[in-house]
């Protein structure tokens, strides 16, 4: 199990993981439980540039549509296409085999996420 | 990431005799109508799922209840509503429509007929307002001039000539509402523990019929009608018996497969089954017949309130069933477009069907676009779709 203290989180309800210049990126359990069903995963392709705040993808329940907000800059390196094939994996596993993308990202890039007390604090607001 | 279908903050909104049962199911809720309402307990799949091959319990209290009463009763209905009540048999259930002056659709309501002289309208819980203020007005237009309204202690109003007139009151807060829905509903109910003196067996109840009996010793209505598409039952019963009703029907359903549904699941029911829902197919803007409701409407009747304003103005967007494949959905609101990507419609209510994996919607277009080729803006990617006939999903009988 992932050590959700280990992991840093956007105000729009992802979380990011930090492995050397590799930053992985999923929804939080919180962002799955208020979707819904998760039934269309759309990611952005892998070679893309995103940028921090910019919306790269979608995720659709049965009930809503939700926009996928890139929580970090940097180049997508890995997209998950598992989730992309079975989008319930996101329900199932939000910060396991849910997650979505992998990017390499440069030094100081998760600055201004929140932590997991920060994170939690909002979520419970 | 955001979520685009988020309830605004509503006003203060109100909690049905199960919030603890909800609360204790861990469901999400939802504000629907004013109501906080679970929008559902596990998955919407799986509960809609359950419906479909087992069973789900449905808190449908937020619904409201009207009754009809006085030797006019009947008659007064003929006048308020759209459809012919009076030729109704007691026992028996009837689709309805509540039509605006000059035109369009207050509510879509079911109507019940008690007895000869007594009836219930169960209505949307959105439309509360609009349909008691309504029937209010049709008492008067009805009376016409005969007596002054009586209106009593209990909020009711109506009026009374002699041995004739006619009395309408809102009883929504005496009354909780349980739907039990699914191929399974049946075996579920008869064997629930407290409901006792059943008018009719189960197996002889007909669909959009009612029988009563009582839940451990007080009234229940047992309605066999619902908005799933599938077999099933709404059982009315005193607001503070509720709780034990959900008790005792989860208990007989835990041998069927029964699940408890929030309101998620029953959206994608109802869609599935080509069922409108007001705000969404039907409105102050939509006339009957757009809306393949037609067969609702007596025309032959010679005067009732609305009746002036039946006819689709020439050109008028027409109601359609479509169906598309992968498993991007058109929602509410998304432009449906033709072939030269010119807007010809609009979807009204749309989702990835759970039962058929593809993606259904019911949408308003242009009478002459409603033969050819369509396609559904769904955030800028245009995607084919198909007109279908309503329902989408037919259970076998």
């Amino acid at each position: 199990m992932t050590d959700l203290n280990t992991l840093r989180y956007s105000e729009e309800h992802e979380w990011v993981a930090l492995d050397g210049d590799v930053a992985t990126v999923g929804v939080t359990d919180y962002a799955a439980e208020r979707l819904g069903d998760v039934v269309f995963v759309e990611l952005p392709a892998v070679g893309t540039e995103i940028q921090a705040n910019t919306v790269v993808g979608e995720i659709e329940s049965t009930k809503s549509v939700g926009e996928l907000y890139a929580p970090i800059s940097g180049e997508v390196v890995e997209i998950n296409d598992d989730v992309v094939a079975d989008p319930a994996l996101v329900n199932s596993g939000p910060f396991e085999g849910g997650w979505l993308i992998k990017v390499r990202v440069a030094d100081g890039a998760l600055d201004g996420l929140l932590d997991r007390d920060a994170y939690v604090a909002l979520t419970e607001g | 990431m955001t979520d685009s279908n988020d309830a605004g903050p509503g006003e203060r909104s109100r909690f049905t005799p199960l919030r603890e049962r909800h609360e204790a199911l861990g469901a999400s809720f939802t504000d629907f109508g004013g109501w906080q309402m679970p929008v559902r307990y596990t998955s919407d799949l799986a509960e809609h799922r359950a419906v479909r091959e087992a069973a789900g319990i449905f808190d449908i209290s937020h619904m409201a209840e009207f009754t009809i009463d006085g030797a006019e009763a009947a008659v007064f209905l003929d006048h308020a509503l759209a459809g012919r009540l009076s030729n109704m048999a007691v026992g028996k259930a009837k689709y309805s429509l509540l039509l605006a002056e000059p035109r369009g659709i207050v509510d879509d309501v079911i109507v019940y007929r008690l007895a000869e002289d007594r009836f219930l309208i169960i209505s949307n819980a959105g439309n509360r307002d609009a349909v008691s203020e309504a029937l209010r007005a049709r008492t008067r237009s009805f009376a016409f001039g005969r007596t002054p309204e009586l209106v009593g202690d209990d909020g009711s109003f109506g009026f009374v000539v002699g041995e004739t007139g006619v009395r309408v009151e809102d009883v929504s807060d005496h009354y909780a509402l349980l739907a039990v829905q699914g191929p399974n509903a049946e075996a579920i109910v008869a064997a629930t523990e407290g409901i006792t003196e059943v008018s009719t067996p189960w197996s002889e109840q007909r669909y959009y019929a009612w029988a009563d009996g009582l839940f451990q010793g007080t009234p229940l209505l047992i309605a066999r009608t619902g908005y799933t598409g599938e077999d099933g039952f709404e059982l009315l019963v005193a607001a503070d018996r509720a709780p034990a009703l959900w008790d005792a029907v989860v208990a007989a359903g835990a041998g069927h497969g029964l699940v408890p549904c929030g309101l998620a699941a029953r959206d994608t029911l109802r869609l599935e089954a080509g069922m409108p829902l007001y705000g969404h197919e039907l409105s102050l803007d939509v006339v009957p017949a757009q809306a393949g409701l037609g067969r609702v409407v007596a025309a032959d009747k010679e005067r009732f309130v609305g009746k002036e304003g039946i006819e689709p103005a020439d050109g008028a967007r027409v109601l359609v069933g479509l169906a598309a494949s992968g498993r991007r959905a058109g929602r509410a609101g998304y432009a449906v477009t033709d072939a030269d990507g010119a807007v010809v419609g609009e979807i009204t209510s749309g989702a990835l069907s759970p039962t058929l994996g593809h993606p259904i919607a019911m949408a308003f277009v242009d009478p002459s676009a409603a033969d050819g080729d369509l396609f559904l803006d769904v955030r800028g990617t245009r995607i084919p779709a198909t007109v279908t006939d309503l329902p989408f999903y037919r259970r076998k009988k």
